[in-house]
């Protein structure tokens, strides 16, 4: 393994249960423990624990935060009270995605924005150049480790371990302690599950980790690599820098025009968006299952069936669905023609593969 | 690390079992190791030529897509047509059920760069 790599606080941790390490955005970081396919289940049937200490953690603070981050972010800031998050996007003055994230309202003066690792340098050049207000601005990824707590278990398995959390509401976040450390916890995730996303301090992350795994033990809790990240995202049809969204994607095109609050004041790439809207969106992200046996991948072309077969789009992420049993996939396409059901091709290797358009999220977890 | 005896193996982590005329082959217990849960096995069919070091088919795990190298030149006897409903049988037993196609050895068949358990163990601890 690379030397350079950066390690979390929970490298060690990590490696003692058992994780295969891989390099991800310059972290050397566990990509899975076992079996990508029952860690995978296991977040959907009980509990799995997650280092995600590499994310990116920016801080706002002062008298113009709020503004400063509302200018930096596709959706509404003031649409959401203090104590809550909201999901959102960074575009370029074109409308074109820097990164997709996740602003913590702590009040109108203090404002925390995670952001992907693997963006790092992309975020804080694009931040810095397009702060229009004062207001100061901390990058403190090196100093912040956090663990995601996530599936159907993990709100009791949260409550075996302090009950300082039992009455967070879904996108809400607070601080608290877990094994006497300080904590800053949110219920949210990336996996399509209930679960909780835990900031803490480097040196507080393994005992706030091993406290979550004992506590989890006799709920099946599981570590779980980023091998299963991604496919549970993927059922959760939850975007992924670098696959569905990038420099030459819109939000729109995305289909995440929730998250953009086009009659906002202001913000970075609005009038791009409006006038693509207006103008008409020519591609669209959806969600395709294969029929025939197959697993279409990043980057592999989407050929139309309708008519002679050319070449229409490109799959932006696929893989067996450990959940469904059928191998699936995200791919833009054109707009018009292409609608639930349509049948489409998938050029794997040389060969076209039959799939068809399917409704997304491919899962979409019970809520009892 | 299971490494039969009886088997001949490559450097890309395939196994050849020779018996006479015919080889059976599969992959091996570091490549299931590095590939993790098996998902997909393209592999030729039967009557199919093949080139030893050549490709010849796909792996497919949960996240990645590897290359079927042939090990010794021939012709396609069998194909495993167990691994099509159930490819994680090259998880569960990659030297057994989990064999991937048999092959009738070719006139050119040589099992020259082929190498055996301890040269191939020795060849793993090269690696890291």
């Amino acid at each position: 393994m690379d030397t350079a790599l950066l390690k979390t606080p929970l490298n060690e941790e990590i490696k003692n249960l058992g994780a295969k390490m891989v390099s991800y955005a310059g972290y050397e970081m566990p990509v899975r423990f076992g079996s990508i396919k029952e860690e995978h289940n296991a977040v959907r049937n009980a509990a799995g624990i997650f280092d995600v200490s590499h994310m990116t953690e920016f801080w706002l603070e002062g008298e113009n935060a709020l503004a400063a981050a509302n200018y930096l972010v596709t959706n509404d800031l003031t649409a959401v009270s203090d104590g809550q998050m909201q999901y959102s996007l960074m575009c370029t003055e074109h409308g074109t995605v820097v990164d997709d994230l996740m602003v913590y309202r702590f009040s109108p003066t203090k404002i925390l924005l995670v952001m992907n690792a693997a963006c790092k340098a992309q975020d804080l050049a694009h931040i810095q150049a397009n702060l229009n207000v004062e207001v100061t601005f901390t990058d403190r990824s090196l100093d912040t480790a956090q663990v995601a707590l996530q599936g159907p278990r993990a709100v009791q398995i949260m409550n075996d371990v302090t009950a300082a959390f039992s009455s967070l509401a879904s996108m809400h976040f607070t601080e608290g302690t877990i094994a006497g450390h300080a904590c800053l916890v949110s219920r949210s995730g990336y996996t399509g599950e209930d679960g909780y996303e835990i900031y803490c301090a480097n040196d507080s992350a393994v005992s706030v980790f091993s406290a979550i795994v004992e506590a989890g033990k006799p709920h099946g809790l599981q570590p779980v690599g980023l091998g299963a990240r991604d496919t549970l995202r993927l059922e959760a049809k939850m975007p992924l820098y670098g696959n569905e969204l990038s420099l030459s994607r819109t939000p729109l095109e995305a289909r995440l025009k929730w998250a953009v609050a086009l009659d906002k004041t202001d913000f970075l790439g609005k009038s791009a968006l409006v006038a693509q809207q207006r103008e008409g969106i020519g591609v669209k992200l959806v969600g395709f299952e294969m029929t025939e046996k197959a697993i279409p991948r990043h980057g592999y072309p989407v050929v139309g069936l309708a008519g002679e077969q050319v070449v229409v789009g490109e799959v932006t992420s696929g893989c067996p669905s450990p959940t469904l049993g059928t191998n699936i996939g995200l791919a833009y396409v054109p707009t018009s023609g292409f609608k639930v059901g349509t049948e489409i091709g998938i050029e794997i290797r040389g060969n076209i593969k039959r799939a068809k358009i399917v409704k997304t999220p491919f899962y979409k977890r019970s809520r009892s | 690390m299971n490494l039969p005896e009886k088997l001949k193996y490559t450097k890309s982590h395939e196994w050849v079992l020779i018996e006479g005329e015919t080889a059976t082959m599969g992959i091996t217990e570091f490549a299931v190791e590095q590939l993790g849960d098996v998902t997909l096995v393209e592999c030729p069919q039967a009557g199919d030529k093949v080139v030893a070091g050549d490709s010849m088919g796909t792996i497919e795990s949960v996240k990645a897509v590897s290359d079927l190298y042939c090990p010794i030149s021939g012709e396609i006897a069998d194909a495993n047509a167990a691994l099509e409903d159930e490819p994680e049988k090259v998880n569960d037993d990659c030297y057994g059920d989990g064999w991937i196609v048999k092959i009738t050895l070719g006139d050119d068949a040589s099992e020259e760069d082929l190498m055996d358990a301890t040269a191939y163990e020795e060849y793993l601890d090269s690696l890291d």
